[in-house]
């Protein structure tokens, strides 16, 4: 059914359509308003028989997911930011136990400083945990995904996460189609366990593994993520046959057919890129975009053949690889082996910076002139960061640089402000 | 197939009466030849470990409580280690191991999930190590507390952090020497606290069963697992299990150690029902604290100076609060 709503309310009804069994939350901005959400639903009776429990802590939440799937349940939690590194080790675990638990992160960035906006340092920081990460485009998106995460986590005993932005998706307000229990019914059977615990069959799970195995178990997370390579196209097709609209796969290439400079990117921004190759193609620019959908596993040859002929690949990237650079990046590098494509890797919108039109308009073309560096931080106010560096050479006991920067700024720059605002001019009454 | 082997029991002291003497039905789990050995022999457990007999009784008790109908998450720990070696398992029962500190919220999990699937036969224990209990479970295990989800907490208490060497957990007792807390210098030992009692911690989240038990009372044991599991909600049972690698103690002493630790007074076992203690299990014959520190040698640095002396002493004021605290000698009776 087609509606105006929230995107986190249509991932809650999106969730609750897949039929949930048991759903444990722990609230951290911006995920926030989905648990919200799915805790009406369980209250009210309209998403039944579902178990919902409110957790004392995200390590709780994905530990009670544990339990619940191992027992044979449909187990489901959401969370961002902090919260999925405070639940980092139950992340591996339940890939590691090969439990199929869905969870949906509300992309925000990692403190300190502490910061509520959206980048996807939290997804990045789990992307080798051993589970699926499929990043969405739009709310819609937001929503097919998730119906398409269970189908897909539990043909594989794998988990999978939906990563959608904080607030740019999460707390938008734009049209959806919200789809009906039976097309969801039609698509996504009961729930099998491969294994669990259970009186009636008790095996023992989670047993202590040597040397002599461990590889193995570990190679067989990897050689079913090659298979999820096989499988999500298949299922995104699948998917286009039940609800009539295309949502998921692998990547979706956007005007790349003839393009020169092709620009690649995870989640919301793809949109504003797009925006942005329409505007160039006007102007007789031959550029093109990829979304990357999924990141785990990442979808090397199908990039490389959306890649194939472009001479130069700017990827834009919400994560920053502290002393390396990009994630994207140095993953798509595996897309292109023996090509001497040139890879500009731009960081940007990082901690909820706006990421604008005419800001990657200028990267992309100073990207086609030659003149962009090899890694550049897209609209970072390299004065404020050269005039805390020579505080730092100046005198030994600075104090805390963020608080620092922030003075320099002065008051008049709010975290929503657009980046054309901060300059160095802005904190001159200080 | 042939018939299982007669186990016969034979009258071994007051504590533990000989079970041939008693009627079928009130013998204890262990004697019966049908029990469930859920914790079957070919572990890995050390000569004398009070943990493997403690979680053995335990879960055979649990078994037969719940007519089979039980699922376990375990802690990591020892009880984990020395029972999965890779590809071998002891355990006879559904048995899941996910991590250190979540046993009480995987056991949550289990336990939704079979409300969910209407699978209301089927019960849930947790169970864990001090240190993945007192320590690093314990927000996991206040949580299940506080929810009073249906589950049974059991935590076998050796007082530190046995399987990654001796290590000291917030369960270790003034004075002992582990190897983070080595007897050398000024203040030799582990700090001396009162220590961080989660029974009673249990029982101010009100939930419906709180009990202590020890290795040195196996039917008492028996009898509170068996009790637990006739009550729906959140359940704590903290079982003192020595552990003579650990403590220093002769592996044939297990079960005198443990004695002597309840005693003393050092080990208070007692049950409460939401909130309120209910039953206590009076001392019989009260000893000093010197007669249980003195058969470890974890505690011998102790008795080597004047210092140390002090602070048996200050041991000694720890097990006549607990004797005062929880009515553990009849009033009138000589201290």
């Amino acid at each position: 059914m087609l509606k105006q709503c929230e995107g986190s309310q249509a991932v809650a009804e999106a969730v609750a359509l897949c039929r949930p069994e048991v759903i444990c939350a722990y609230p951290i901005t911006p995920q926030t308003h989905i648990v919200e959400g799915l805790a009406s639903l369980v209250k009210s009776g309209a998403l039944s028989p579902c178990e919902y429990i409110n957790v004392e802590s995200e390590f709780a939440a994905m530990s009670v997911a544990i339990g619940a799937s191992a027992a044979g349940a449909r187990a489901y939690t959401a969370t961002a930011s902090q919260g999925i590194l405070y639940m980092a080790e139950a992340v591996y675990n339940a890939s590691g136990l090969g439990l199929p638990i869905v969870m949906t992160v509300g992309n925000r960035s990692i403190g300190a400083p502490i910061n509520i906006w959206n980048d996807h340092t939290d997804s990045m920081a789990l992307r080798d945990a051993g589970w699926i990460q499929l990043f969405a485009e739009s709310n819609q998106e937001a929503v097919d995904l998730h119906i398409q995460a269970f189908k897909l986590a539990e043909e594989l005993s794998m988990p999978v996460m939906v990563c959608m932005d904080g607030f740019i998706l999460t707390h938008a307000y734009e049209r959806v189609d919200v789809p009906t229990q039976e097309q969801v019914d039609a698509f996504l059977p009961r729930y099998v366990p491969r294994q669990s615990v259970d009186p009636d069959d008790p095996v023992t799970i989670g047993a202590m593994v040597g040397p002599e195995a461990f590889m193995e178990v570990r190679y067989l997370a990897h050689a079913k993520q090659m298979e999820a390579l096989e499988l999500i196209p298949q299922m995104a097709e699948e998917f286009r046959r039940v609800f009539g609209r295309s949502s998921g796969g692998l990547v979706r290439p956007y005007r790349c057919e003839d393009a020169e400079t092709i620009v690649c990117a995870l989640g919301s921004v793809n949109g504003t890129i797009q925006d942005v190759v329409d505007e160039m193609r006007e102007a007789g620019v031959k550029i093109g975009s990829v979304s990357l959908c999924s990141f785990r596993p990442f979808p090397s040859a199908a990039l490389g053949k959306v890649l194939g002929h472009a001479s130069r690949v700017i990827t834009i990237e919400k994560s920053l690889s502290v002393g390396i650079g990009g994630n994207v990046s140095h993953n798509l590098r595996m897309s292109l082996p023996g090509r001497d494509t040139k890879v500009y890797t731009v960081i940007a919108g990082l901690g909820g910076r706006a990421v604008t039109k005419a800001s990657l308009r200028r990267t992309f073309e100073a990207a086609i002139r030659g003149t962009l560096d090899p890694l550049s931080f897209m609209d970072l106010n390299v004065k404020a960061v050269e005039r805390q560096l020579e505080r730092e050479k100046a005198a030994r006991r600075t104090g805390p640089a963020a608080e620092a920067i922030l003075r320099d700024l002065g008051p008049t720059v709010g975290a929503s402000a657009s980046t054309t605002t901060h300059g160095p001019a802005a904190g001159a009454a200080h | 197939m042939t018939s299982p082997l007669p186990i016969k029991f034979y009258q071994t002291g007051t504590f533990t009466v000989g079970n041939r003497l008693l009627d079928v039905s009130v013998r204890s789990v262990q004697s019966d030849s049908q029990r469930n050995n859920s914790l079957n022999s070919g572990h890995r457990a050390c000569q004398g470990c009070g943990e493997a007999l403690g979680a053995r009784y335990a879960l055979d008790a649990a078994m037969r409580a719940v007519n089979g109908r039980l699922v376990v998450a375990n802690a990591t720990g020892c009880l984990e280690v020395f029972s999965t070696p890779y590809p071998e398992s002891s355990w006879r029962v559904a048995w899941l191991h996910s991590l250190f500190a979540n046993a009480a919220a995987v056991g949550t999990g289990m336990a939704a999930a079979m409300k969910v699937k209407g699978r209301t036969d089927v019960r849930v224990i947790a169970q864990g190590g001090d240190g993945g209990t007192v320590d690093i479970g314990f927000a996991c295990l206040s949580g299940m507390f506080e929810r009073n989800d249906d589950v049974l907490y059991i935590c076998y208490d050796n007082e530190a952090y046995m399987n990654t060497g001796v290590q000291r957990s917030s369960a270790t007792p003034a004075g002992a020497r582990t190897a983070t807390t080595p007897a050398v210098g000024e203040a030799p030992g582990n700090v001396m606290n009162q220590g961080k009692n989660v029974p009673l911690i249990a029982m101010a989240h009100f939930i419906p069963y709180v009990a202590t038990a020890s290795v040195a009372d196996l039917r008492d044991l028996e009898t509170k697992v068996d009790k637990a599991m006739r009550v729906h909600g959140a359940r704590y049972l903290h079982v003192h299990v020595p552990c003579p690698l650990g403590w220093g103690c002769d592996t044939g002493d297990t079960i005198k150690v443990a004695r002597l630790a309840a005693e003393s007074g050092l080990y208070p076992i007692f049950e409460a029902e939401y909130g309120e203690i209910t039953g206590r299990r009076m001392i019989r014959k009260r000893v000093p604290v010197d007669e249980y520190l003195k058969l470890q040698s974890r505690f011998s640095h102790l008795f080597k100076t004047t210092e140390g002396r002090a602070r048996v002493a200050q041991i000694q004021a720890i097990a006549d609060r607990n004797i005062a605290r929880f009515g553990l000698v009849p009033e009138g009776a000589p201290a």
